[in-house]
């Protein structure tokens, strides 16, 4: 018990005293998932919301497939793309393993199913609900697409807080592709497992406290959104 | 002198669902003046026929052509559906989103839009989220919002069939005073005493058919068939 409550409080005392790794391993941290979710939605939100809108063979089972990604265990993309991206894989050249470039690249496959999967489900709700006025009033199909992303557009931004909040904590994927380098690819989860392995409790806590303030943050805001959304403000 | 869209002429038009005909054939024309009610029970294929004479139904027979081109005429019909669609927006934005939608600039539609919401009893929620208003608030903003781009014809489905008497007091009112400037207007209820106190034309319809269509004196004087006698006896018709 001794050891938990002192771990507790060196580890709170090194997230208030801003220590220079903590520090330094939150922002890399931060730099892979923020720009891992900027790609993702990128790519993920105008596909969902393209599939919500449009009719086309073989839609159902588009959906499937995503689905079906969205449950893709995360270390077995990470195995994947080592594959890729190992020397002697199809983009090996590239020099991409244990760079954060290829955890970017890892967490993107991770969370842009998700990110799709929730954006079609919003704007599919939303065109369903849309649609007779949209066609009467003539809007055209640029006009629609407006109309849908600006309305949607709270339900867009839950999408890619919601895939954040999943690339933030995942560590199975990132150890495998990035390897956990000190000054290099070492990131919050894959820090607190390397802690945890050699007994630093303190340090382990500590790097989870930012990590459970960061998750606890995204789900407030997702939260708040969705309140402003009943209430109709912004 | 811009080509009126009036009259409107739709001939053997059928509708389908699941290969089930839900509607026709019917024809049918709706001149350049007058207020048509569309009468019928529940099933009658009133919101069909409605959606059907707007473009909103896929014809498996028939068409309906219009003074216009369609692309034309779209543009210039206005549309109530039975619940509201509420934009989530403010009351003001749904009420300039068709003018913005024709290009018309903002501080313009702006205007426009509070004079419609005054009109309407609207003008105190104009920053409200449209979705929060009451039904009878919804319906008259959409009401308002189909009106506003000043259309030759609008029409109206069940527009208060789940309102009570003031609300439905105050869209008739509405809708007289559209009708007297010069709005077509077509109208479905399933309630008698509206189509009295508004119809110049009726359209009686029952099982997916027009059973009676002609002036609304007459069909309330001297209905023709025992289906639309029954119905002003006060009898359970369907
Ligand atoms: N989505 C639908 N699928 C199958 N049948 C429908 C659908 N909508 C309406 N119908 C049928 O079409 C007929 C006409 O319906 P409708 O036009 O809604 O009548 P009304 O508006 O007069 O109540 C009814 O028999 C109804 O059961
Ligand atoms: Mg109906």
């Amino acid at each position: 018990m001794g050891d938990i409550w002192e771990g507790l409080a060196s580890g709170f005392w090194l997230v208030v005293t801003l220590d220079p790794d903590l520090v330094a391993i939150t922002l890399m941290s931060l730099r892979v998932t923020v720009t891992a979710t900027l790609i993702a939605s990128c790519i993920a939100l105008p596909f969902g919301a393209w599939l919500a809108i449009r009719r086309f063979r073989h839609r159902r089972l588009v959906i499937a497939v995503l689905n079906a990604l969205m449950g893709l265990p995360p270390v077995v993309v990470g195995l994947i793309v080592y594959l890729l991206f190992s020397r002697s894989g199809p983009f090996g050249v590239l020099g991409l393993l244990f760079t954060p470039t290829a955890m970017i690249i890892a967490q993107v496959i991770i969370i842009a199913p998700l990110i799709a999967s929730i954006a079609h489900q919003a704007m599919r709700d939303l065109w369903a609900d849309y649609h007779d006025l949209l066609i009467s009033m003539s809007a055209s199909k640029w006009q629609r697409v407006k109309t849908l992303i600006w309305d949607g557009r709270r339900a867009l931004l839950t999408a890619a807080l919601a895939g954040f909040g999943r690339a933030i904590g995942e560590v199975g994927a990132i150890m495998i592709v990035g390897g956990n380098i000190d000054n290099a690819t070492r990131v919050l989860t894959t820090a607190i497992a390397l802690e945890t392995g050699k007994g630093d409790f303190a340090r382990a806590l500590g790097l989870g406290f930012v990590l459970i303030g960061l998750a606890v943050t995204v789900n407030i805001v997702i939260h708040t959104v969705g309140r402003t959304e009943r209430e109709g403000k912004w | 002198m811009v080509t009126p869209v009036l009259p409107l002429t739709m001939s053997g038009a059928v509708v389908k669902r699941r290969s089930k005909i839900v509607l026709g054939p019917v024809d049918l024309t709706i001149g350049g003046q007058g207020l048509t009610i569309v009468l019928g029970p529940n099933g009658a294929g009133k919101t069909t026929l409605l959606r059907a004479l707007h473009g909103l139904e896929r014809l498996a027979q028939g068409d309906t052509v219009w003074q216009v081109p369609l692309d034309q005429a779209r543009a210039r019909q206005g549309f109530v559906f039975q619940s509201p669609i509420m934009l989530r927006r403010s009351v003001l934005d749904n009420l300039t989103y068709p003018l913005r939608l024709n290009g018309m600039a903002k501080p313009e539609a702006a205007q426009m839009a509070r004079g419609w919401a005054a009109r309407v009893g609207l003008d105190r929620a104009l920053e409200q989220p449209a979705p929060q208003l009451s039904g009878g608030e919804q319906q008259k903003l959409a009401l308002a919002r189909a009106l506003i781009t000043a259309p030759e014809i609008v029409f109206l489905d069940e527009p208060c069939a789940s309102l009570d008497g003031r609300a439905t007091r105050e869209i008739e009112t509405i809708l007289l005073a559209a009708h007297a400037s010069g709005t077509r207007i077509v109208m479905a209820t399933h309630d008698i005493g509206q189509a009295k106190r508004l119809a110049t034309e009726v359209v009686f319809m029952m099982r997916g058919a027009i059973v009676e269509n002609g002036p609304a004196a007459a069909f309330f004087a001297s209905p023709k068939t025992p289906q639309a006698a029954a119905l002003l006896r006060g009898d359970i018709v369907e």
